[in-house]
Parts: structure tokens; C-alpha cells; sequence
């Protein structure tokens, strides 16, 4: 499987400010990747270090087997969805998708089109005179059309409702079906998301907290809940990311599945056990609340 | 979003027993083609390469099996193969916790048979 990105033991410094912290993974190509965190994690910074927008302060950064800082074979297979992209004052939507038409090599007129017409958008109106929501879904339409090879949307749809934001994981999943190709969501709508994403990378703090299968993380954390004593008798021995006292009752949530001899033993003790989904378990990751270094999968 | 697919387990599981549900009802018949992976991943929203999963733990299990350039079809077979395991599973899911759960309230096994029969009335 080739590599799109590789991100070797990068920092990002301002002054005295580590915006990202001795970070290293790879994209394959032909995946969709979720890149999650709290806001200030780092993870603009990333995607603008991958665009050529920002030099890295230490480290190597390749993409597509190349330096991506002023290389036009790196940067034309490249489409970024900024969160608030700016475009000339003058411009109609139809400016925009002549543009593009003409930046991405893969750009397919039909298809843009057809979202144009899905997403309800006027093509004559200037971007100035539109709603967030539909400056929101123009980005979303010139990311899907693009069929960049490296394709990245950074938090596309401010403004958006959530008729529009299920259209677009509609219409991309069925694009990406017919044309794959190297996806990456930053996303807190990680609930909305998580079904799409085939590879998960969670930034926390300027540093990769999960680098990991989005499948291998479900099913990977349970919430146990009941009398304390009991509760934590149960949990000993394992490794607990979170634990929220209510009144006498505790609940915790510890990473590793049970077996069945453990359900039955919960059960016989009164404890209630309930499925972590991925949206939980990053909640409870990147709460800052608990002091692990690091977490461990099996 | 995806009222048919949940978040707390691994999708390809759910994508797979969906498959087995759909030949244990017939809804999937034996020798017949079973959607592209594509054609799951559009109707459950979900990443391809998961709905591919599902499916390949399928044809491990010899319950589906792979044409080449055509597509997945249902193994001659695989309704039995499906309901032997069903079985067993029943037993455990079902069974198994009944009689705990009857044991707690002091069911007899006399009373829970009363009721099972009661229960085949309905």
C-alpha cells in the first residue's frame, strides 16, 4: 500500500508555544482518516503542515514521496477545505467551480454540478451575499468534485444543517466508492463521522494521543456503573480512563472488553455495564481529567 | 446518523450477522448475489473497507464465496451451517440466562416449563 503522508517526528513551535509536539504517522492512500481533538490540539496546524502552509520547526514531512513546500507535483493533487475559506469579493459560485475546474486535474464539471443543484446553491449569487451554511456547502461541493487524490476538510460545515451535512457523507461515500481516494475529516461531530472513517488519529495537546483502526477502537472501552466499594473492587488491575463519582455511585470506564466469566461476575455484583461509543471514548481521552501517559490496546 | 448500524461494537460484525440474518430468513437465497460492498457501504453509510470486512469474514466461514468478476453469492449449504450456530447461540443467550434469571426469583423448573408452554399459546 503506497504512502501519501509521512510526518517523522515533527514539532511545531511558536516562540515558546508547542503547537505540535514530536508527532510521527503515515496516510495510506485510499483511506478515509479522522483527525479528532479539542479545539487548540493541533490539528489545523497539521493539516496546514501537510498543505505547504507552514514550515515545520523540526522534523521530516513528505508527501506524496516529495517536499510539498513549493512543489507543484505535490501541491495540484492536493484540495484543503478550510473551515472559513476567503475568496475574492467579486466572485459568483460559478467563478468558483471555473477555478477549480481548472486548479484539480481529476475535477469532474457533471458531478459538481449535480451537487450545485443537491445542495441547493444559486450559481449567479455572489459568495459575499451567501449564508455561512452555503459558503460552507460551496467548500464541500469544490472537496467532492476536486477527487483530489489527497483530499482534506478541515471542520467544512460550519453553519451547516444537518439535512446538508448528511448529504455530504452521502455523496461521499458514494463518490469515494466509485473514485477512492486519501480522505481526511477533522471533525467534532465525531458521532456524525465515525461510521465513514476506516483509520482514526486523535490529537491531544500537540501530541498523537490514538493512531488506530476506527473498527479496533469500537467495542474497546466499557462503562461500568454501581456502589463504589464494588465498583472499584471490579476495576482493579485494569486500566481505568475515567471514573465519575455520583453520589454513592461510581461510574468508571475502563479500556479492554470483558470476557463472559467477567459479565456474569458484574452482573452477580449489581453493576451495570454499558458499550462505549468512539465519540465517549475520545471524550473521556481528551478531558484533561485523567493523568494517563498513554493508552494501551490489545 | 445510522439508525441501523451502532457505534459500540465493530461494524463488520453487524454487517456480517445482517448478511446471516437476511439467509436465515431466506431473504438471501442460496446460490444467489449478494450486494457489492460498495452497494453496502452507500445503503449503511458506512466505510467500504469495513462493509469488505463483513463480508470476507463470511466467506472465511464458507457461508459466502466469491465468483471472480462477478461478485459474492450465498455457498449451496449455508443455511445450515447458519442455523446449527444460531442454535447453539440460543442456547446460551437465551436459554443459559432464563435460567439464571429464574433461578433468582425462585421459579421452579416446573412453573418455567408451565410457562414456556404458555408461551407457544401466544
Amino acid at each position: 500500500m503506497s504512502t501519501v503522508v509521512e510526518f517523522n517526528k515533527i514539532t511545531k513551535s511558536y516562540g515558546n508555544v508547542t503547537a505540535v509536539n514530536d508527532i510521527s504517522f503515515s496516510l495510506d492512500a485510499n483511506k478515509i482518516y479522522g483527525l479528532l481533538g479539542r479545539n487548540g490540539a493541533g490539528k489545523t496546524t497539521i493539516m496546514h503542515m501537510i498543505t505547504a502552509q507552514l514550515f515545520a520547526t523540526s522534523g521530516k514531512l513528505k508527501v506524496f514521496g516529495e517536499h510539498p513546500y513549493e512543489n507543484n507535483r505535490v501541491l495540484t493533487q492536493i484540495c484543503f477545505i478550510k473551515e472559513s475559506q476567503k475568496y475574492p469579493d467579486t466572485f459568483r459560485i460559478i467563478d468558483v467551480l471555473e477555478v477549480s475546474a481548472s486548479l484539480f486535474s481529476n475535477w469532474d464539471r457533471d458531478f459538481a454540478f449535480s451537487l450545485i443543484n443537491d445542495f441547493n446553491l444559486p450559481l449567479k449569487r455572489r459568495l459575499k451575499k451567501l449564508s455561512r451554511g452555503m459558503l460552507s456547502a460551496v467548500g464541500i461541493v469544490i472537496g467532492l468534485a476536486s477527487r483530489a487524490p489527497l483530499t482534506i476538510f478541515d471542520e467544512p460545515y460550519l453553519g451547516l444543517d444537518a439535512v446538508s451535512r448528511s448529504l455530504f457523507y452521502n455523496r461521499l461515500i458514494e463518490d469515494y466508492s466509485e473514485h477512492p481516494r486519501t480522505v481526511v475529516l477533522s471533525t467534532h461531530l465525531i458521532d456524525e463521522v465515525s461510521q465513514l472513517l476506516e483509520h482514526v488519529l486523535v490529537i491531544d495537546n500537540g501530541r498523537l494521543l490514538i493512531n488506530e483502526d476506527a473498527e479496533a477502537l469500537r467495542g474497546q472501552a466499557i462503562t461500568i456503573v454501581g456502589p463504589s466499594s464494588k465498583v472499584e473492587d471490579f476495576i482493579s488491575g485494569r486500566n481505568v480512563i475515567s471514573r465519575e463519582p455520583f453520589g454513592s455511585l461510581v461510574s468508571a470506564t475502563v479500556m479492554g472488553n470483558l470476557e463472559q466469566k467477567d459479565r456474569l461476575h458484574a452482573e452477580m455484583l449489581g453493576l451495570e455495564i454499558a458499550p462505549v461509543s468512539l465519540q465517549q471514548l475520545i471524550i473521556h481521552l481528551t478531558n484533561g481529567k485523567s493523568a494517563r501517559k498513554e493508552v494501551t490496546m490489545h | 446518523m445510522g439508525l441501523l448500524i451502532d457505534d459500540n461494537r465493530p461494524i463488520f460484525m453487524q454487517i456480517a450477522e445482517r448478511i446471516e440474518n437476511d439467509i436465515i430468513e431466506e431473504g438471501l437465497l442460496e446460490e444467489s448475489q449478494v450486494p457489492s460492498t460498495n452497494q453496502f457501504a452507500v445503503f449503511y453509510q458506512i466505510n467500504p473497507a469495513t462493509a469488505a470486512k463483513g463480508v470476507n469474514l463470511l466467506v472465511d466461514q464458507g457461508i459466502l464465496y466469491k465468483k471472480r468478476g462477478i461478485g459474492m453469492f450465498v455457498a449451496a449449504g449455508a443455511r445450515a451451517i447458519l442455523m446449527e450456530k444460531r442454535k447453539e447461540q440460543f442456547y446460551e443467550q437465551y436459554v443459559v440466562t432464563m435460567m439464571r434469571e429464574a433461578d433468582k426469583l425462585g421459579i421452579t423448573s416446573e412453573q418455567l416449563t408451565d410457562m414456556i408452554r404458555r408461551g407457544a399459546k401466544e
